[in-house]
């Protein structure tokens, strides 16, 4: 017998880099067993989570509930002002309050690309802990995937909460009526420019932050002050362009607003201006358009412009005009259609 | 940064447009040249504040839509070699080929990357030497410039793996090509600002002399668009002919001198094909002998297909002002920005999509 090359046995226990998340971790075994122990469990700890079951248990005093799901791919993950995580708690909460509902309960599924960096995963998840904290609801359920290395984009993730009723009435498109005042909670497009800016290294200066943020609390205040709202929604993908049109074709009215009262600060108009970017068609990640009964329409203005997210509310049109058509005053006083885009803004040449 | 809110005044808006009205005595037909012009005076609706018998025609100044679909071609049969990435603006990739745009070839594998600068494909080349970086180098006098640094900096950086498909054009010879046109009803121009600021004002006082037409440099916010049409309107109606920059916060007679300099090291004077206008004689811009080692075309060995615009889409009359958009019998039916016939439909500066999106209000 000869003696044995110890030099070239490997060892069958796979050593896991604890620096970077490998397929590993999305298994089933200590390895992914240990991630969830000292990644996920510590940041997102709640009693519901921590029962570690297959659901979790949620309770509702109303019985009237509103559900809402939504997925998560910015890239990059990190933009100014922001990052993945908070923006998919914002995102599902700012969905719940849409409907008139007050948020329970939030889960997250975690779909992560071989090699994200550990120290980033816990970044996410801490900004996402931050930001269920000021919303005061918990992540009570969560799951990860792991894609092996150029089959995902770092991370994704897909947030589903569940809310609890507050309105009375059913805040939907349908309930929009003619003669309704059409208002934002505040000034357009920065969370598209900002993410923009971050994605293609545009480095301007100031740096455009994201306006992704919370925004339940001043559209159920509305709600609790007995505010006639007739329908909400959150400016997210598309801008308001998109959105007045999609309420204007559910709810079958027309939306008539004014271009010189669209809010948009000067910096974004600018980086509009230069990209040939068009900002009433640019995401919004922390606003909302409120329909409001003329006769509260004032009132609702000065609610929203308590609260720091919604201080720069405004009155920009009125709901009038050929069902499912959104016009807008221009500047210089001429009315033309406000369509919808026919695909994604691209860059122009000049 | 500052944003001209000044220059979208309807107070100052509504007084050239009074001017105009006064001034105005029989009916007259001006072109702006530049497809930014035609969106902003489709956007805001200007028409409507213009006296019937002024007519805004629109030119063949959105760079996406005079390339002809031979060059789209071209980058799609590019970005499908193996190895080979296709770097361009963004409004280039929806512009329809005779078999798809850069877009579907995008989704379908091949490497089509948008830029918002020249120089980000040449970092990307120079990052990545395993691969072809191929620019696709579109636009007027005003992106040449951008265009020759991005080509002056790969061969200062000893690239091989980059280079070049060109589609430049240039604004005069199409001035040219319009006014000398069978049944031209241009009368003035409203000359494109940008391309002034790099060009100058010079190339233009012979054409205004030649074929006797004012020409007036012009911006791009409503006001300066009405400004312009004021502008030219005097001059009309004066029976003057002259070159007039009232864009003087822009504009400088000599424009800029260094980067003309700098499209004159890289580039030369030669025929150009255009989508609408077919081949003007010295309407392109070529790469000059000490840079044509960066000609993709001669690189890969290609040779721009013959290639036929569907036979429906009237961009040809549309591109010399001889249609308005609306008029095409396609346009918002089979003809949509959705489902695009030509390029006019898709770029963002093509005179059809502005008519398309910033389409008037319909009386009930």
């Amino acid at each position: 017998m000869t003696d044995a090359n110890f030099t070239n046995v490997r060892c069958p226990i796979p050593s896991v880099d604890q620096s970077i998340v490998q397929l590993a971790h999305g298994g089933a075994g200590r390895i992914a067993q240990k991630l969830l122990d000292q990644v996920f469990r510590p940041i997102l700890h709640n009693p519901a989570l921590d029962e570690l079951h297959d659901s979790a248990r949620v309770t509702s005093e109303s019985g009237k509930l509103a559900f809402s799901t939504d997925a998560f791919v910015v890239h990059p993950w990190r933009f100014p002002g922001g990052d993945i995580g908070s923006l998919a708690v914002h995102g599902t909460v700012n969905d719940l309050a849409m409907a008139g509902a007050r948020p329970l309960a939030l889960s997250m599924a975690f779909i992560i690309e071989e090699g994200f960096k550990i120290a980033d995963l816990m970044t996410v998840i801490e900004s996402m802990r931050n930001a269920a904290d000021r919303a005061r609801v918990a992540v009570v359920a969560a799951d990860t995937k792991v894609v092996e290395r150029g089959k995902g984009d770092g991370i994704f993730l897909v947030s589903s909460g569940i809310g609890e009723m507050v309105a009375e009435r059913p805040i939907l498109p349908t309930s929009v009526r003619e003669g309704d005042r059409v208002i934002v909670s505040g000034c357009l497009a920065r969370h598209g420019v900002a993410v923009m800016c971050a994605r293609d290294g545009l480095d301007l200066d100031p740096v455009v932050e994201s306006d992704s943020t919370l925004v339940h609390e001043p559209a159920l205040a509305l709600l609790k002050e007995g505010i006639e709202v007739h329908c909400f929604r959150d400016i997210t993908r598309g801008g308001l362009a998109t959105v007045l049109n999609e309420i204007a074709s559910a709810g079958s009215v027309g939306i008539r607003i004014e271009e010189a009262r669209t809010p948009v600060r000067e910096d974004v108009a600018s980086v509009c201006e230069l990209l040939g970017l068009n900002p009433l068609y640019v995401a919004c990640e922390g606003r909302f358009v409120a329909f409001v009964a003329e006769k509260h329409a004032s009132r609702a203005i000065e609610i929203l412009r308590d609260y720091d997210c919604s201080k720069g509310a405004t009155d920009i049109g009125v709901v009038e005009g050929r069902a499912g058509q959104v016009v807008m005053k221009s500047l210089i006083g001429v009315d033309r259609v406000l369509d919808l885009l026919s695909g994604e803004q691209l860059p122009r040449i000049c | 940064m500052k944003y001209l809110d000044e220059y979208r005044s309807p107070e100052l808006a509504q007084k050239y447009a009074r001017e105009i009205r006064t001034i105005t005595t029989q009916p007259w037909t001006i072109m702006e040249v530049c497809g930014g012009q035609t969106h902003s005076i489709v956007r805001y609706g200007l028409k409507d504040l213009l006296p019937s018998q002024v007519e805004l025609v629109h030119g063949p100044g959105c760079p996406v839509c005079v390339t002809p679909i031979s060059h789209i071609d071209l980058a799609v049969e590019i970005a499908k070699i193996p190895g080979c990435a296709l770097c361009s603006f963004g409004d280039m990739l929806r512009v329809p080929g005779s078999c798809g745009d850069l877009l579907s070839s995008k989704a379908a594998g091949a490497d089509v990357r948008p830029v918002y600068s020249p120089l980000d494909a040449v970092k990307m080349a120079q990052n990545d030497p395993s691969r072809e970086y191929v620019f696709f180098a579109v636009g007027f006098e005003t992106t040449a410039p951008a265009n020759a640094l991005a080509i002056r900096t790969a061969a200062l950086w000893g690239l091989t793996n980059f280079s070049v498909l060109v589609a430049h054009v240039r604004v005069p010879p199409a001035l040219e090509a319009i006014l000398t046109s069978p049944g031209n009803r241009v009368q003035g121009f409203l000359a494109a600002g940008h391309v002034c600021a790099i060009m100058g004002t010079q190339e233009y006082v012979t054409i205004a002399e030649t074929y006797g037409v004012p020409i007036v440099v012009t911006g791009f916010e409503p006001v300066d668009l009405l400004l312009g049409v004021l502008c030219c309107i005097n001059q009309l109606e004066q029976g003057r002919h002259e070159v007039e920059n009232p864009y003087s916060r822009v504009v400088r007679e000599c424009g800029n001198s260094s980067a003309r300099s700098l499209v004159d090291e890289v580039f030369v004077v030669g025929d150009r094909e255009w989508r609408g206008l077919g081949i003007v004689g010295n309407s392109g811009l070529h790469l000059s002998p000490a840079y044509r080692s960066f000609d993709a075309t001669g690189k890969f060995g290609l040779i721009a297909p013959p290639a036929a615009s569907p036979s429906e889409c009237q961009a040809a009359e549309v591109l010399r002002g001889r249609l308005k958009p609306d008029q095409c019998p396609a346009f918002g039916c089979r003809c949509t920005p959705e489902a695009p016939l030509g390029a006019p439909m898709v770029s963002s500066e093509g005179a059809c999509a502005a008519y398309y999106r910033y389409r008037p209000v319909e009386s009930p």
